[in-house]
């Protein structure tokens, strides 16, 4: 029986909508998977591992051990300051000793001569060396330098380091020295300050093995860290970009759910005839379920397989055929996305298809003679509901977000009401639309498919990919406006109050803006509430180091700019004895609104009352202070200035100039590290365009499976037509209305559910401010007619090449 | 005075699972302009198809057919198209009304293609004729068959057309209703002078039409 439905081409539309939508949530997710991980790895060069383990300690190796079991590599950073000595010279610099293998993540460019990528790490007796420290000392390569008791050969300039971090952790030079030399070092002494860390990479499972292995294990001040962790401005892009990947597969999701649906209601109806037919020729209820069953088993199987065979190659193809896509070397993908889509594929076919024909109890036989009897009212009903409960668990498991998944989920479900009800009233009310034509060419057009499901469909199917074209501006223009092409490249650290006018001079002599001076005091946290407090109040090692260091503070009138409030309110001029404090810290440090905070600076204390909590974006590259007081009960400590700047790179000789006029100043140049990051956040955005795409097409290709599923009425329509005297001018222009008010009507209502929901998403989901457009509008409208035009011209192209007999004998 | 219809060795051939199967051999006949003339034959025996070809639906392998006295397969299909909306109306045995317009959009839908202006009024006026006045704004699927083909009667009748033809007008209807139609038909056929080309099985029917042409196998016979 599937052979005959097949050759009467019954099963064939099904067939390819299911086919395309099995493809293109399989091409969106394979890809998605593949730059989701290439994003991973590019961001782990910053750790220089997938996950690392921090301590002021050495390692118990039973670490090491439970590592290499597990298959994971591992190498262990031993770190710590010491003097460089060159000739009379002396600069304090962080030595960093390496094992064989490190970094195990990302690569390390070097300068030995010729600039290339560098092959593991110094040779025991060498060290490589950063810029800062070569321009400090007046190095040659070559050179030969003291560090503890070693004599070392400088071999190379690192051009490109890995795990660097932004901001005043590195502010000496580094220097790579092979950890085969540490012993005879003398340096690694019980007080030195040495920071142990042990590096690991492996896959996620094992990754997860470990960590599952080492928590209830780790001793205190150990900290266990992946790059979200360790990179707060890296893990807002890179949840970000997730969000985007999510969304688009999402929008793959949404667009095979609508070809399903539009494919699927046509189908139903032809089944249902069969069905009755088969009742009045002795067929039992089970029996007509468990042939249908059969065949919709075969059908998915089939499908899936092409569907999954058909998304990897068109992926695979589209990757290689994007120049920019080829060059990031994307890993490949792994399986889950084809699971994905299979079970995608099974549910939307049983969920749209299958599950509706469950009310063939209730279509009378009677049907076989008048057609117009055996619709059960509860059609629609159960088709949507059915459709809409599948949708629902698929979307909660692509998005890979249970807060995008269930916003987006909500929008549409919204968006499907507003819809249906639009598309009802515009149905009914479309006699206003003025169309050229006669009376009824224009109801032709106005009726002849348009009809509610549909426009509903394609709303909503539009909707999901305005919303990712919008979301995917919004984002790239939040990250260009807080990467901007000036964004502060030098600190300068260590400025005495006596020096302020003086270099503010010398930024003008040089012709460079006037640098905001920020006022900074060294201080420790003595008390919380007036109850003291010491490292061990805190297990966790980050908070104390805080407790345990003295850290920075500032003093201000005003709230930072790049600054936001998130609890409380500034205060105004003239305030006594508040501060603000950063709400990351504050929850590190158990905080509070109201809490009264003491600080020992240079052995005298004050103390002061918490009145609000800020956010701060730490991947603008400004000056930023976890606690911020009152003007007043800080002017007399002593303090220094520090500041942050653009150096264009024309201008560079001026550090150097600084540096000889301002000799008790440290510079700190972070563009390698500012590069990196722009270079990362560069790449996601090109991903992202590139997944836009690829959503985009497979868009038009499920539209097109769409508008396949109402052919065999336009066709037999055509036929009609033509028998009565129309030629193909009048029925191309028919057609071409026909989709154009469609398309239109779909695209009015996508843009205003895409207007609506991208905003909650913006919002509510990725944070990022929202930009009202006109242009949805436009390219709502446009692209809707545009697109629902191209793609109805492609499928009923061939209307026009019938013979009308054939059409009307075969009815 | 020139025959309206001309069958020259018509003949239709099609592929059928690879091998070639003839449907009509090398017809050719004549109907003169208000003749009425009958096609009968046993199922299979080729009547729709030459019907179809008569009314140039579609093409035939070998033959032409000269309709008002041009030669209908020297057009391309588009011209055909315009020549039956000038000159034919149609009568299905399965009515082919276009399901998303109402009775009247039907009717008034073969005078809109001609660019009446006054479409609305006439094609109210076949439908009062045919006795429908009252269900004008109804769907197809809201009427009976019998109501159905006389929707699509007056949608042949409207445009006063020169020939009419009908394939089983009244296959699907019974014989009270059928015969309602066929007296409409024939009516028309002689109020208007309109040619009529009709399909049947009835021998009786038939015999109602001027002229009948007996199929078999694809052949005339005597
Ligand atoms: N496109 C086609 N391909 C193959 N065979 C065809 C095709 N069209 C018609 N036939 C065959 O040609 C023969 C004549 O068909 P036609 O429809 O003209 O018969 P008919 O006389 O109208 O029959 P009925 O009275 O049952 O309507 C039939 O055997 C039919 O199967
Ligand atoms: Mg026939």
């Amino acid at each position: 029986m599937l052979r005959r439905d097949w050759r009467t081409g019954e099963w064939r539309v099904l067939l390819i909508a299911l086919v395309l939508a099995v493809g293109s949530i399989a091409t969106v997710g394979l890809f998605a998977n593949r730059v989701g991980l290439a994003l991973q790895q590019e961001a782990t060069s910053l750790l220089g591992a997938d996950l690392r383990l921090v301590a002021t300690h050495p390692f118990p190796p039973s670490y090491r051990a439970a590592a290499l079991q597990r298959g994971l590599r591992v190498v262990e950073v031993v770190t710590f300051p010491s003097m460089v000595v060159y000739g009379q010279q002396n600069v304090l610099a962080e030595i960093q000793a390496a094992e064989e293998g490190y970094p195990l993540r990302g690569k390390i460019h070097i300068d030995d001569g010729t600039p290339h990528v560098a092959q593991g790490i110094p040779a025991p007796g060498t060290v490589w060396a950063d810029k800062r420290l070569l321009q400090r000392m007046g190095l040659q390569l070559g050179n030969e330098v003291a560090i503890g008791a070693l004599h070392m050969r400088v071999a190379a300039r690192v051009v490109r380091d890995v795990d660097q971090s932004v901001g005043f952790a590195s502010f000496s030079p580094r220097v790579l020295i092979n950890a085969a030399d540490l012993p005879a070092s003398g340096l690694i002494q019980p007080g030195s300050r040495i920071s142990y860390r042990i590096l690991f990479a492996g896959d996620s499972a094992q990754l997860a093995d470990l960590r599952a292995w080492l928590k209830g294990r780790l001793l205190a001040g150990e900290k266990l860290e992946d790059v979200r962790d360790a990179r707060p401005e890296i893990r807002t892009a890179l949840e970000r970009a997730e969000h985007f990947l999510g969304l688009a597969a999402l929008t793959a999701v949404v667009l095979a759910g609508v070809a399903m649906a539009l494919a699927a209601s046509h189908f139903i109806m032809r089944h249902l005839d069969t069905c009755a037919m088969m009742r009045c020729l002795g067929a039992t209820q089970a029996q007509v379920l468990r042939i249908f069953m059969v065949q919709f088993l075969l059908l998915g199987g089939f499908a899936i397989l092409l569907g999954g065979l058909l998304g990897y190659a068109a992926q695979s193809a589209l990757v290689q055929s994007i120049e920019a896509m080829r060059e990031a070397a994307l890993p490949p993908p792994g399986w889950l996305p084809l699971w994905q889509a299979a079970a995608s594929g099974m549910a939307l076919l049983f969920g749209f298809a299958f599950l509706p024909l469950w009310q063939l109890k209730r279509v009378p036989p009677l049907r076989v003679i008048r057609r117009e009897l055996g619709m059960p009212p509860a059609r629609t009903g159960l088709l949507y509901v059915s459709g809409a409960a599948v949708l629902s668990v698929l979307f909660l498991w692509q998005a890979g977000s249970l807060k995008l998944g269930l916003t987006v989920l909500a929008g549409l479900i919204a968006g499907m009401l507003l819809f249906g009800l639009l598309a009802w009233l515009a149905v009914r009310t479309l006699t206003w639309l003025p169309l050229r034509g006669s009376h009824a060419f224009a109801n032709l057009a106005r009726h002849g498919r348009t009809n509610a499901l549909q426009i509903v469909a394609l709303s909503l199917g539009g909707m999901a990919l305005l919303l990712l074209t919008f979301v995917r501006a919004d984002l790239l223009e939040s990250w260009r406006s807080r990467m901007p092409p000036n964004a502060p490249n030098r600190f300068i650290v260590n400025i005495q109050p006596d020096q302020r006018a003086a270099i503010n001079n010398f930024f003008t002599q040089q012709q460079l803006p006037a640098p905001q001076l920020f006022p900074m005091v060294r201080g420790r946290l003595i008390a919380i509430n007036n109850h003291p407090i010491s490292g061990n109040n805190y297990p966790e090692a980050r908070a104390r180091a805080l407790v345990e260091r003295e850290f920075n503070l500032s003093w201000s009138d005003q709230l930072p700019t790049d600054n936001a409030l998130v609890q409380g309110a500034w205060w105004g001029q003239g305030a006594s004895s508040v501060l603000s404090v950063e709400e990351g810290i504050a929850k590190t440090l158990g905080i509070n609104m109201g809490d009264t905070l003491t600080y020992d600076v240079a052995g005298s204390s004050f103390s002061a009352q918490v009145v609000n909590l800020r956010k701060v974006q730490w991947d603008s590259m400004q000056v930023n202070f976890y606690v911020i007081t009152a003007p007043d009960m800080m002017k007399d400590f002593p303090a220094s200035y520090l500041t942050s700047f653009y150096l264009p790179a024309d201008k560079a000789q001026a550090s150097d100039a600084l540096i000889k006029a301002f000799p008790n100043l440290l510079l700190i140049d972070t563009d390698a590290v500012i590069e990196q990051v722009r270079q990362i956040i560069a790449q996601i955005a090109k991903t992202m365009s590139a997944v836009f795409l690829f959503t985009l097409l497979s868009g038009l290709a499920v539209l097109y499976a769409a508008l396949l599923a109402t052919q065999d009425e336009r066709i037999h329509q055509a036929a009609i037509l033509r028998t009565l005297g129309a030629d193909s001018r009048y029925l191309r222009r028919l057609h071409l209305t026909e989709f154009a008010v469609l398309g239109a009507l779909s695209g009015l209502f996508a843009a205003a559910g895409g207007t609506l929901l991208g905003w909650v998403l913006a919002i509510k989901v990725l944070e990022i401010p929202y930009h009202s457009s006109a242009l949805i509008w436009l390219v709502g409208v446009g692209g809707g007619i545009v697109t629902v035009t191209l793609a109805g011209w492609l499928a009923t192209r061939r209307v026009a090449q019938m013979s009308p007999l054939q059409v009307l004998q075969s009815v | 005075m020139a025959s309206i219809l001309r069958a020259m060795n018509l003949g239709k051939q099609v592929e059928s699972g690879g091998q070639p199967l003839v449907i009509l051999h090398e017809v050719s006949f004549t109907v003169e302009p208000g003749d009425s003339l009958a096609i009968l034959g046993a199922s299979g025996s080729g009547k729709s198809t030459l019907l179809g070809l008569l009314a140039g639906l579609d093409v035939p392998s070998s033959g032409t057919v000269y309709l008002d006295g041009v030669d209908i397969f020297s057009f391309d299909e588009d011209e055909r198209a315009r020549l039956r909306g000038r000159l034919a109306g149609f009568v299905f045995q399965s009515f082919q009304l276009l399901p998303a317009l109402t009775a009247l959009e039907n009717v008034m839908l073969p005078l809109e293609l001609r660019g009446a202006s006054d479409a609305r009024d006439r094609a109210t006026a076949a439908l009062q004729r045919v006795g429908l006045v009252a269900r004008l704004s109804h769907l197809p699927k809201h009427l009976s068959g019998g109501e159905q083909q006389r929707v699509a009667m007056a949608r042949a009748f409207v445009v006063q057309p020169k020939i009419l033809f009908a394939d089983e007008p009244t296959g699907n209807l019974d014989a009270a209703t059928g015969g309602q139609i066929i007296d409409l038909m024939l009516e028309l056929n002689g109020a208007q002078g309109t040619t009529l080309i009709l399909v049947t099985h009835d021998e009786a029917l038939a015999q109602q039409c001027g002229r009948q042409l007996h199929l078999a196998a694809g052949r005339i016979v005597p």
